[in-house]
């Protein structure tokens, strides 16, 4: 699970590194697009680049609904590092970093993803605790190994829609609470 | 399509389902010509293996003819014959390049699950609960492969299935155990359970320059056949006092050199032993009964391997960590890697040095499967492999 960290003024800092068989011009390039990204972070729907630094988002939200916000890039150097923020007036404002960096030997490269975000309050908050998850956590663990996979074996494996058996989710249950 | 599913602990039945298609690029769909049951699909007949749902059709031990393959599948064609592995590997990540397939990163898509029972996610397997990945299994009339360019292996037309039928599980499996006892001339190896993985594990220790193979189990038919194809010393451990004694004695008071616990969670002891890890798995305080993974250790003679291709799960008691150091002992153990051993084996099949088939005791159509698991999960009939066949 992706680390937390709480700071004093009430951020939270949560972070993941995976190491991912490709080199890091590889990784750097395909996360540089950031039209790719919603091919492995679940909540976002669409990421629509408005030009070289900045980007607008859009994210699903509970009951149908979507939250948006522009962001823009930081700082970066080609190959090495992404680190962007969200602009002032957004309903999520947070900031992040991705790093990449050569692993050693053959082992490819170590992708270390930072999120810092400000925990709203109120309605808004309320939303963007369901948008992110309960674990936001969880939610990075698995946005970064979903981009592992695509990167490394060029799919999300998925038994969506295979062959099965009748279900019985009631009898299961009750089958369970027997045993 | 007919298969076979899981209904809840002790039962499983064949009904009508949708037929798979290909649902990503690098899948195949193949129709099944003939599937095995494995002692390890027990564990999940028995209710030992989390996350099983009803209707989840099982099998991962099959072969059969290529009906349609994804567009990224370049290696395969439609109408060729083909064993897939059972286990489910992407190829590309840091273990498939090492040829350490089992270890597939990339293949589950419940890697969650495992990474937090484990530490790590391992490959998917066919038919093998959604904590290895919830694919559907091969014990049906179709199934869908995924990264089917790497887990299927041509086989050619002039053999028979059930000589080629065992290159999908047991005979690799049986075949690592051994080379995992990096066997020197002069050795002897001695094999705990003589079900089918510790019948292929004693005919490679052989291949492998073992001197002689020591066979225990308590069934008789199983040591006769060991026996018989491996020339194997067999010892009933119902019958002797003190197994570890007795192994002594037979190997000059060394110990055997190498020790293969080809049991897993699920083995039988006699002894107050026995009944311990049996009270404690019931109430689930302990997730294996490890006797034979005792007696190996124990047994070995110093510097010697203990090599386990027994599926483990969790947690076990009273290991004799003790015995293990002070004796310098080797552990290999884990998942069969099948791409790296199921060619070099299919060519040892196709050479006549060895044919793996001698392990079938049954041969039942799909539909009788049920019962099929039924006799095996008893040993009835002298039981030790079914092959079930789709066919009509």
């Amino acid at each position: 699970m992706a680390l937390q960290v709480r700071e004093k003024s009430g951020a939270r800092r949560i972070r993941k590194t995976l190491t991912v068989l490709r080199s890091a011009e590889d990784l750097y390039g395909y996360w540089r697009d950031f039209e790719h990204l919603p091919q492995f972070m679940d909540h976002v729907e669409s990421v629509t680049v408005l030009d070289d630094k900045r980007s607008h988002w859009v994210a699903k939200a509970p009951l149908g609904q979507t939250v948006e916000w522009d962001a823009e890039i930081h700082e970066e150097r080609t190959n090495e590092y992404i680190t962007w923020r969200s602009l002032s007036g957004s309903q999520v404002e947070h900031s992040g970093e991705v790093r990449f960096r050569p692993a050693s030997g053959d082992r490819g490269t170590e992708v270390s993803v930072m999120i810092r975000y400000v925990p709203p309050g109120g309605r808004v908050g309320a939303t963007i605790a369901k948008l992110f998850g309960e674990e936001p956590s969880q939610q990075l663990d698995e946005d970064l190994y979903r981009f592992k996979q695509i990167m490394e074996a060029g799919r999300i494996p998925t038994i969506a829609g295979q062959p099965h058996g009748q279900r019985q989710f009631l009898a299961a249950a009750m089958q369970r609470m027997e045993t | 399509m007919r298969a076979l599913c899981w209904q809840g602990t002790g039962k499983v039945d064949v009904e009508t389902v949708p037929d798979p298609e290909i649902i990503d690029q690098r899948d195949a769909i193949l129709r099944v010509t003939s599937t095995a049951i494995c002692g390890s699909d027990l564990h999940l007949y028995d209710g030992y293996i989390p996350t099983m749902q009803k209707g989840d059709i099982l099998g991962h031990e099959f072969m059969g003819e290529v009906v349609e393959v994804g567009r990224e599948v370049k290696n395969l064609t439609q109408g060729d014959r083909v064993v897939s592995a059972f286990s489910i590997s992407c190829g590309n990540c840091f273990h498939c390049r090492r040829e350490l397939w089992a270890l597939c990163e990339n293949s589950n898509p419940n890697w969650r699950m495992l990474a937090t029972m484990f530490g790590f996610p391992g490959a998917a397997l066919f038919g093998y609960s959604h904590l290895y990945g919830g694919y559907a299994g091969g014990q049906a009339e179709y199934v869908r492969v995924p990264f089917a360019d790497i887990g299927l292996l041509p086989v050619p037309e002039d053999l028979d299935d059930e000589k080629v039928l065992f290159l999908s599980d047991v005979f690799p499996t049986g075949y690592m155990a051994a080379e995992n006892c990096g066997i020197q001339s002069g050795d002897i190896v001695a094999i705990w359970g003589m079900g089918p993985v510790g019948q292929m594990a004693a005919v490679s220790a052989l291949l492998l320059g073992a001197d002689r193979v020591i066979a225990i189990d308590r069934f008789p038919e199983r040591l006769r056949m060991a026996e018989e194809h491996s020339g194997a010393y067999a010892v009933n451990y119902e019958e002797t006092d003190d197994l570890v004694e007795f192994l002594k004695e037979l190997t000059g008071g060394r110990g055997p050199d190498s020790a293969i616990e080809a049991v897993g969670m699920e083995a039988h002891s006699t002894g107050p032993g026995g009944i311990y890890d049996r009270v404690k798995q019931t109430v689930r305080l302990e997730t294996g009964r490890p006797t034979a993974l005792r007696q190996a250790i124990q047994a070995c003679r110093p510097g010697g391997t203990v090599s386990i291709p027994g599926v483990f799960g969790g947690v076990i008691d009273k290991m004799p960590m003790g015995a293990a150091f002070a004796k310098g002992l080797t552990f290999k153990m884990g998942q069969t890697h099948m791409p790296r051993y199921m060619r070099p084996l299919l060519d040892r099949i196709v050479q006549g040095q060895l044919d793996p088939s001698f392990i079938i005791t049954h041969r039942l159509p799909l539909e009788q499967a049920p019962e099929a698991y039924k006799v095996f999960r008893e040993k009835d009939d002298e039981c030790i492999k079914v092959v079930l066949n789709p066919g009509p």
